[in-house]
Parts: C-alpha cells; structure tokens; sequence
C-alpha cells in the first residue's frame, strides 16, 4: 500500500526520532523518513518527495535553520510545510524559523498529542 | 345457420357480457356513493349533537386534554433523554481528552524505557538519561551523579546547563542528593529553579533493589515548562528503575569485557 503522507523526521536524538514516530503513527496512512541531521536530511528531501518536514533547530553538522533556509532556496520545495522543533522557549529560534519559511513550531518537552495536531492541520487532514 | 349469423350472434353475446360488467360497476359505484353519503350524514349529524350537547364537548374536550398531557409528557422525556445525551457527550469529550493524555503519557514512557535499554555502552546510556531528561522532562540545567564505591562519594559524570566539573562531589547521605540515594525516596520540591548546586528542584535516585548507583539532580526547567506534570513524576519513577538498571547493565558489561579480553590475552599468549 502507498503513502498517504510522506513526512521526513530530521532530528539528531534517536529518543526524539523515534517520540515523533510513535506520535505520527496514528495519521493514516503516513510513512516516515528518520534523518539524523541537516545533513541527512538535506540529501533526503532532494532525493524524494515528502510533503511535510519536522527539523530541529540544534543539530550536528547542518543545524535547522540552515536546512530550512537550503529548503526554501528550492523552487520545489518552497511549497513544503515545515515544522520546527525547538528546546528553548525563546522567541528569538521560533522567530527566525518562521522568517526563513518554517510554517508552525513546537517546543520541548514534546507532547505527542500536540505533534498530531500541528501536522495534521497543516496536511489539511481529519 | 350461416357463418354470417353466428358472427353476429356472437357478437350480440359479447356486447351483452359488457354491458352486464357495465351495470354491475355502476351498481358498485352508486353503493359506494350511498356509503360515503350515510358516513358523511353521520359525521354531520355527530358534530351538531356535540355543538348541542355540552357532555359531548366536555368528552371531547378531556380527550384533547389528555392528549395534550399526554404529548407534554412525551416532550418533557424527549428533553431529559437530550439533557442525558448532552451529558454524555460531554463526558465522552472529557474522556476523549484523557485517553488522549494517557496516550501521549504512554507513548512518552515506552520510548523512555525503550530507548534505555537499547544499549549496552555506559556513555550511550547516560546520553539518553539526558535526551530524556531534556525532550521528555523538560529541563534546562541537570547533573547526573554516579557513586563511587571506593570514597562513598557522588560525583557529576554528566551535565547540560553546567559543566559537570562545576557540580560538586556529594558523600552518600549527605544534603539532599546524597540522603535521596541512601534513602531511596525521590525529592520533588518547587519547580521555579535553584542555582544553588546542592539544592536541587528533583533529586531522583539511581538505585539496583537496594544497591545506589547514583542519581540524577534536576536544577532548572526549560522557560516554557513551569510546572511538573503527572507524566513528569512517572518518568522519575521510571528514570529510577529503568536508568538504573541500564547504568547497572552496561557496568557489568563493560567489566566483562573488559575481564573476557584479559583472559583472552592470556590465552593467547600462551598457545602462540
């Protein structure tokens, strides 16, 4: 059976990775792609189509801000929505994520519930 | 008798059957009229007594009572099951919300106590105890402590916020850390944050049955968190167990290979 939704995870910690998975399972029909950091998902969303993306901000080697900035530079990709994850409550990362193009973010502890509820609003799904 | 003749009379005999058909109709249907006409008498006549007879309207008029009553009572059901309903809807949303929760609570633990057990290297379990700490928990500065057996003593083996250098070494049973390890028992004080090293918010301890492995100090929660949750408290219980043991595991792990490669040397050295 295909994808409904193709969502790719880009986030360095495995505890995070695998938090988001579970939380998603429960979309129907989702498949999700697990990156482990800009890097990774950087050649992951060149090389295929997903129709949404949940970045970290603090990663190793390509933190997500830059990704989400490479993305946006992508006349495919612009469409995309974006979801940043973030540890810190400060205005200042949320802010500049959206100004780079991110669509929602969502700040840590993360609560599953709260995860479904951003992406299903943005794939416009029940 | 001619074909001529028989034709005719045969048709005479047609026409004869429907013309019979016809008048019995025609009789149905004058029965019928006279029918309708005595009903409708009946009902004329039934009306103008009851217009004349006040024992009638008042028959009448205590049936259409009753009814009235009685659709009242209908209607009156009809709200209380619409109340009920509203009700359980109500309680529906409500439980809705809390199986929601418990979800969210069960999702957060399994991949806590997954995550935990994945490994038997100490510096990849202690770096879990601290994405779970950080994503799960929501906390800002933290120190994970380990008991040295040989001096007693606990010592910060790893940080965020701080470095773990920064954290001093705590004797078992000494200040808060030190006599939550020995006693066992988790402390949970006000969630506003410390920056006093030997005062921490949650002190949760690290232990084997009853063995102290060392524990692990909360001082500072993220910004967007200001309080602990229900869920908060099961994580320390299971950070407890769980962390412990993985701590306990990867230990004796690391020990065994330590002590397998030692023999192994031997071995080697004496059958080369």
């Amino acid at each position: 059976m295909s994808a409904t939704h193709r969502i790719l995870i880009v986030e360095d910690s495995p505890t995070m990775r695998q938090l988001l998975v579970f939380a998603l399972k429960r979309l129907k029909g989702a498949e999700m792609v697990e990156a482990q950091d800009g890097m990774d998902g950087l050649r992951k969303v060149s090389s295929d189509h997903f129709d949404l993306a949940l970045i970290d901000i603090n990663m190793p080697v390509m933190d997500g801000l830059k990704l989400i900035r490479l993305i946006r530079g992508e006349d495919n990709l612009k469409q995309m929505p974006i979801v940043v994850i973030t540890t810190e409550g400060a205005k200042e990362d949320c802010e500049r994520a959206l100004a780079l193009g991110a669509n929602e973010y969502l700040t840590k502890p993360i609560q599953s519930n709260r995860v479904l509820q951003v992406v299903r609003s943005l794939l416009k799904v029940e | 008798m001619s074909d001529d003749r028989k034709t005719l009379f045969g048709r005479a005999d047609e026409f004869m059957n429907l013309f019979k058909r016809g008048a019995e109709f025609s009789k149905e249907l004058i029965a019928e009229n006279e029918r309708l006409r005595r009903k409708v008498l009946e009902l004329e006549q039934h009306q103008t007594f009851a217009a004349r007879d006040d024992g009638e309207w008042d028959k009448l008029r205590g049936e259409l009572l009753m009814r009235i009553e009685s659709l009242e009572e209908e209607r009156s059901t009809a709200l209380e099951r619409l109340h009920q309903l509203e009700e359980e809807n109500h309680q529906f949303a409500r439980r809705y919300v809390e199986v929601e929760e418990e979800n969210n609570n069960l999702a957060n633990l399994y991949v806590a106590s997954f995550q935990l057990h994945s490994t038997l290297d100490l510096s990849e379990v202690v770096k879990i105890v601290i994405e779970i700490v950080i994503n799960l928990i929501g906390a800002e500065m933290f120190a994970v402590y380990m008991l040295d057996e040989k001096t007693n003593r606990l010592e910060a083996v790893a940080s965020e916020g701080e470095a773990a250098e920064s954290f001093p070494k705590v004797p078992l049973g000494s200040g808060i850390i030190g006599s939550s390890v020995e006693s066992g028992e988790t402390f949970c004080g006000d969630p506003t944050g410390s920056d006093d090293f030997a005062k921490p918010i949650v002190c949760i301890p690290l232990r084997v049955q009853d063995r102290p492995i060392g524990a692990l100090a909360v001082y500072r929660l993220l910004q967007q968190k200001g309080s602990f949750t229900p869920l908060d408290h099961e994580l320390f219980t299971l950070l407890a167990g769980h962390a412990a043991t993985s701590i306990f595991s990867a230990r004796l792990y690391s020990q065994s290979e330590r002590k397998r490669n030692t023999i192994q040397g031997f071995i080697d050295l004496l059958t080369k």
